[in-house]
């Protein structure tokens, strides 16, 4: 094996090996999902869904978050084929509608915890927030990772492991977004039926 | 040079998913969002027509964002199981739930404690 060679396998063995984390993570918000479904009626005399959720409000931060799926997936085509402007210019896109994303959750947080209706409410609250926020978390995370890669890109002049981490990054929020769309379908589209 | 021109084939075919996987997203999403808003169909439906939406936005997103058979194939191995897993899972808690809720529907909340405090030591 040519030493190129070689680097290209072990990159197959950690994008296997980050897959795999992907899918425990998978498991995990599975449990979370299953929680909020049996408890989705649990409201003890509280609010449920409709009278909550501001749908409107949702469907925006949904294309922001499905936005950003698309621009990481162009960043990490033209990271491949050594655009380095347009790299940085996507990524920063990325990171911005990111930001957005995140900031209107926490907003949305806050007026509800703002009226009363915080996790300690009801058993629906709490795996209301549970769920959202653990996404929320995994989306700051992934803020975090996406600063170090841009940073590492611009500092070491698109070395290959850089590009590869950018790979993995790609497949993170793509499968962040993944989860999202099952938030937005069970838990505000579902959950917010009168 | 053919190995170039095979590259830059090979880099238009990705750039023709995100796009096409980018749209078929944003169509389901709001396809989903108007039915919904509009209640074009009974609740009980509904909630079906969204799960099917949102499943078919799933393997969208899986063929087109995450290129999911593409490459490794323990991938696609992985992926199974954590489906199993998953559907264990959810369809697992929502059964047994459902069958305490169902069993214990003839008792009022008091007759419940009552319950529990005479037979579980609770």
């Amino acid at each position: 094996m040519t030493r190129a060679e070689e680097e290209v396998a072990i990159h197959e063995k950690k994008a296997l090996g980050f897959w795999i984390y992907l899918m425990t993570d998978c498991v995990l918000f599975a449990t979370l999902f299953a929680t909020f479904a049996v408890l989705r009626n649990a409201t003890a005399g509280g609010p449920g869904g409709p009278e909550l959720f501001d749908l409107p409000f949702v469907l925006i931060e949904t294309m922001i978050l499905l936005t950003s799926s698309f621009t990481i997936g162009m960043a990490l085509l033209a990271s491949l084929r050594g655009l380095k402007k347009q790299t940085f210019v996507w990524l920063f896109v990325t990171f911005a509608l990111g930001v957005v994303f995140l900031s209107m959750e926490l907003y949305e947080f806050m007026v509800l915890i703002g009226e009363g209706h915080g996790p300690q409410q009801s058993a629906f609250l709490s795996a209301y927030f549970t769920l959202v926020a653990t996404h929320g978390i995994h989306i700051a995370i992934g803020l975090l990772w996406m600063s170090i890669v841009i940073v590492r890109l611009w500092r070491h002049n698109f070395k290959k492991t850089d590009v590869n981490r950018l790979a993995l990054l790609g497949l993170f929020w793509h499968f962040l977004d993944v989860i999202w769309i099952f938030i937005f379908s069970f838990v505000y589209l579902i959950g917010g039926m009168a | 040079m053919k190995k170039l021109q095979l590259d830059h084939h090979h880099s238009q075919v990705k750039y023709l998913s995100y796009f096409v996987g980018f749209i078929l997203s944003i169509a389901t999403t709001l396809l989903a969002y108007f039915f919904v808003v509009n209640e074009l169909w009974p609740k009980e439906a509904l909630v079906y027509i969204v799960m099917g939406i949102a499943v078919v936005q799933l393997v969208v997103q899986l063929v087109f964002f995450l290129h999911l058979g593409r490459g490794n194939r323990w991938k696609v191995i992985t992926f199974a199981f954590a489906i199993l897993i998953i559907l264990i899972v959810v369809v697992g808690s929502l059964w047994i739930m459902q069958n305490l809720d169902y069993n214990m529907m003839t008792m009022s909340p008091e007759e419940m404690n009552q319950y529990m405090s005479e037979n579980e030591g609770i």
